[in-house]
């Protein structure tokens, strides 16, 4: 399925260098409340004002599970089409730091609650298939702040405790396009899920990158670097070109790669060692004494697999079969769970192709201009779809539907009115047509010899007259029929 | 000096719902009492201007259908209590005062009682002899330089020099029944997950529980009815059907089937534990119940186990202590150095000690061989217990492998201080309920306790158990109250 040409290689001299990326997302459940505690999750609350005695671990404070984190780990896992694990563990992560309260992060080490599933991803060439190795829960820790005070550190705990989904895919990356691809379906279907809003700036999806590299065809792989807590797309994306390209020089200067964890500075566009292999924590993992083993039933799994919505891949095949979109139109239109959302509505009374097309292209064009989430489009589904109806039924031109579409921007007007008010109505009396056709064939006698003996593209200049002459309000198809009968 | 310290819980419940007594009247004896006895250091903060305003209140006011009605109490200094300082017998937790109270004093409190003070304990519950402490030893009431046991040695000083008529404490390995044993007193381990742990300063939390402890059965089954209770809060806090102890208490044991493990018959141990058991087991036959020879293979095992399996909890419960959130802070130069000067200096070295060996067999390469390894042997224990109560009702065991010792006698000897508790230990790593109660003397005069270890879940079977041979035994606490001028 891979198209070997599109393959992303680094090249040395005589060498061609594949990359080989794995990624340890993190994404941050969608709850009210904490993993294991009853506080609140809201984003952007004053420091300290999310925090129960669980989370700043008082003594003889005891973790509670939340039930509903699990039900959305376990959605997720549906979600990648994974095995669900019915029985899972809490285990301790030990180590020291002021923002872990407890000194240890609650977390899934040996028996996860989602074994293997795998995302789809659609590239440019063809579906690829990436591998989810496992999905855990784990506890989020604190905030520390060093740039307050000169001297002391500001610990912010509102975010300790919250639930993320840890999400390690084997290593199946090749490219950089393709980490771009993988984590816009993770989020795609996440967001689909409600499980997590995907939303990077707030740092709900975050990952660690694995980057190893190896000759062209080569089966083992390379020394890996893990690359800690990428917050975007874009630095993913930077860290990993940067990474590779070091581990290519390395080798090719004759040098080995030293497995170790490092950061990505983003101001210098480079990454740099955080620690080695042999100063990694030994995180002294045992199972958490204070939580029982977390067991699942058959029912209470199928319920949840009941309750699952359409998801991209599905509402893919559906956009596909049903509406006769072509594979690369229904990729987009289903990308994002709004997106596809504000698709059905537009078609849910208006004509599916043009629909497309107008969304496609020039919605699409204008959200892209402003910088806008579909959420927050400058025209609702209802109106574009009005305004479909009207070119459907040729009360507009085209052409005329376009100008109405930049006055619809202006406050969501209706497109109706637009055409009432400023006089847009198509032309479509054929008689009051062909009264203008009479005029154009009368003012343009040579052109109209020209045009019979054989100069077949003159009949652009007639239409454009006519047009012209109309105000770009004569209905192109009924100017068309006519003039070709006239001529 | 007045009697009424000398009442047993069921008395005093009875004279106050008889209204002979008031709870001001009984809460001042005891605070009496206890203000003459500060040389036993069986408190670390006292309450008693408060307790006093609480009973004044209570009486103004009396709810007589309360189960403990005005009563005073005083509890281990391991509970979190709401707005009274909670140490742990720690001094990185000497100036912590919790917002919070927890379940298991909030279910007294909720049935009448008074709190006096918070009572003694070994560091973090750590010790079989209280003497790990950071306030100092706590005196045996039954002799001048002798230890209480351990850990909750202060709530047994109490409880024998009755300076609380009754107590709670917290049993890991043995605190609860070792102490009991070493003081005259009764002191029961419930089944784990019966009572509930929330708000209880953990050590180690798949052993931890806490426990009633009394001056006889009666008061013990009473006190158990009230802090057990299935709480949401703890995890491990199992909803079975609780009894109510005291009403159901019966000395009816007859056709009971109990069983004497062999593998309690430890080399070196003294004549007179022999003889304690010997005696018990006559004293159980005499009440109508079958004596019946039990093995259970992996005893030898319990100790070791035991130390790394507690260690291992602890060494990660403890890490909270950082002085980061609360509690003591050492000034340090950088994070790191905090840490360090802030736990070198507010942790004993008994605490560390056990730190250091849970850090080490949670080590990666090591932790296959000791923390894995024990939980191993762990399940193989309770196999143990299983497979013989196919045959047998209770097992009856000596508490402890000797009588109390003096105050530093083994202070520099942790191992042989660990061997206090290889009768006990066992009961926490299979989940069970077991019961310690004064059997006889040694030739010393001090008193000696018998260990009765139940099926989960059958705290009424062991109580009456204990109850039955209570009668027959019919023991004498020797307290000549000396530390009183």
């Amino acid at each position: 399925m891979n198209n070997n040409n599109l393959k992303y290689l680094i090249s040395r001299k005589d060498n061609q260098y594949e990359v080989v990326i794995g990624l340890e997302v993190h994404a941050q459940v969608t709850s009210q409340s904490k993993l294991f505690s009853t506080s609140a999750t809201k984003f952007g609350a004053e420091p300290n004002t999310q925090v129960s005695l669980v989370d700043a671990a008082f003594p003889g404070m005891l973790p509670v599970i939340n039930e509903f984190c699990v039900k959305q780990a376990i959605k997720t896992g549906i979600g990648l089409k994974a095995k669900i694990n019915k029985r899972s563990v809490f285990d301790r992560k030990n180590y020291f730091y002021a923002d872990l309260p407890q000194g240890y992060q609650i977390s899934q080490f040996k028996n996860p609650i989602v074994g293997e599933g795998k995302v789809i991803l659609d590239m440019p060439d063809g579906q690829k298939e990436v591998g989810i190795e496992r999905l855990h829960l784990e506890q989020d820790a604190g905030k520390s702040i060093h740039d307050l005070d000169p001297q002391n550190t500001f610990v912010d705990l509102n975010r300790s405790g919250v639930a993320l989904m840890e999400i390690v895919s084997k290593p199946d990356l090749r490219s950089p396009d393709e980490v771009n691809i993988y984590i816009k379906k993770l989020r795609s279907i996440m967001r689909y899920l409600g499980t997590c809003d995907g939303n990077m700036q707030e740092g709900s999806l975050r990952a660690d990158v694995n980057v190893s590299v190896r000759l062209k065809g080569s089966k083992k792989f390379g020394t890996r670097c893990e690359i800690k807590n990428v917050n975007s797309i874009k630095f993913m994306q930077m860290a990993i070109e940067y990474e590779a390209n070091r581990q290519v020089d390395l080798i090719e200067e004759g040098k080995t790669i030293d497995q170790e964890t490092r950061l990505f500075d983003t101001k210098k566009n480079e990454t740099r060692s955080m620690r080695s292999k042999e100063d990694a924590h030994d995180y002294r993992y045992f199972p958490d004494p204070d939580l029982l083993p977390l067991e699942v039933s058959d029912d209470f799994v199928q319920k949840l697999k009941s309750e699952i919505p359409e998801l991209p891949d599905e509402k893919k095949k559906r956009f596909i079969e049903k509406f006769n979109l072509s594979p690369y139109e229904a990729t987009i239109l289903v990308s994002d769970i709004e997106t596809s959302k504000y698709f059905e509505d537009v078609i849910n009374n208006s004509d599916t192709k043009l629909a497309t097309n107008w969304i496609i292209g020039e919605l699409f064009a204008v959200l892209n201009d402003k910088n806008l989430e579909i959420t927050k489009s400058p025209i609702s589904a209802k109106n574009l779809s009005k305004l479909i109806n009207l070119i459907k039924d040729g009360t507009i031109s085209g052409k005329i539907a376009k100008t109405i579409f930049e006055l619809m921007m202006d406050g969501d007007k209706d497109p109706q009115k637009i055409v009432e008010e400023k006089g847009l109505k198509q032309e479509s009396d054929p008689k009051a047509i062909e009264e203008i056709i009479v005029k154009v064939i009368k003012d343009n006698p040579n052109k109209v010899k020209e045009y019979k003996s054989g100069k077949d593209k003159l009949f652009g200049f007639f239409m454009g007259q006519v047009m012209k002459i109309s105000g770009g309000k004569a209905n192109p198809q009924l100017v068309n029929e006519i003039l070709k009968k006239n001529l | 000096m007045s009697d009424i310290t000398k009442k047993t819980l069921s008395e005093l419940v009875k004279d106050i719902k008889d209204k002979k007594l008031s709870s001001q009247e009984v809460t001042k004896a005891f605070i009496e009492r206890s203000e003459k006895s500060k040389e036993l250091n069986a408190y670390i903060t006292e309450d008693y201007s408060s307790a006093l305003d609480k009973a004044k209140k209570f009486d103004q006011k009396p709810n007589l259908n309360l189960k403990l009605p005005g009563i005073p109490m005083a509890v281990k200094d391991l509970f979190c209590t709401k707005n009274i300082r909670t140490t742990a017998g720690s001094k990185i937790l000497s100036n912590f005062v919790p917002t919070y109270e927890s379940t298991v004093t909030q279910n007294i409190w909720d049935e009448g009682a008074i709190l006096l003070g918070k009572l003694n304990c070994d560091e973090f519950a750590m010790g079989s002899s209280n003497e790990t402490s950071f306030f100092g030893n706590v005196q045996n009431p039954i002799d001048k330089n002798l230890v209480p046991g351990g850990s909750s040695g202060g709530s047994a000083s109490a409880v024998a020099a009755q300076l609380t008529p009754i107590t709670i404490g917290t049993d890991t390995g043995g605190s609860i029944r070792q102490p009991a044993s070493f003081t005259g007193t009764v002191g029961l381990k419930p089944t784990y997950g019966s009572c509930s742990r929330y708000g209880i300063v953990a050590f180690a939390s798949s052993l931890d529980q806490a426990g009633p402890m009394a001056k006889n059965v009666k008061d013990c089954a009473l006190l158990q009815e009230v802090i057990s209770t299935f709480d949401s809060k703890d995890s491990t806090s199992i909803d079975f059907k609780r009894n109510e102890y005291s009403k159901n208490l019966t000395n009816n044991i007859k056709g009971k089937k109990i069983g004497i493990p062999k593998e309690y018959r430890i080399d070196d141990m003294p004549k007179e534990i022999e003889e304690l058991w010997q005696n018990g087991i006559e004293y159980i036959k005499d009440c109508g119940a079958e004596i019946i020879d039990i093995s259970l293979p992996h005893t030898s095992y319990a100790l070791p186990t035991y130390y790394i399996v507690a260690p291992a909890e602890a060494s990660s419960n403890l890490a909270r202590y950082d002085g980061v959130k609360y509690g003591f802070r050492a000034k340090g130069e950088n994070l790191i150095d905090m840490y360090e000067k802030t736990r070198s200096e507010g942790f004993g070295a008994e605490v560390q000690r056990r730190i250091m060996i849970g850090t080490y067999v949670l080590s990666s390469g090591y932790y296959d061989a000791y923390y894995l390894k024990a939980q191993k042997v762990r399940k193989l224990i309770k196999n143990d217990f299983d497979e013989v109560y196919k045959k047998v009702d209770a097992i009856l065991t000596p508490s402890t492998p000797s009588s109390a010792f003096k105050i530093g006698e083994k202070k520099d000897d942790p191992v042989s201080m660990y061997l206090n508790d290889i009768f006990t230990v066992p009961v926490n790593l299979a989940g069970l309920p077991g019961i310690s109660i004064p059997a006889g003397h040694d030739a010393k005069g001090y008193p000696l306790g018998l260990q009765i270890i139940g099926k989960a879940f059958d705290e009424q079977n062991i109580l009456n158990i204990a109850y039955a041979m209570e009668e027959k035994i019919a023991f004498k606490n020797k307290i000549t109250d000396w530390w009183i001028k």
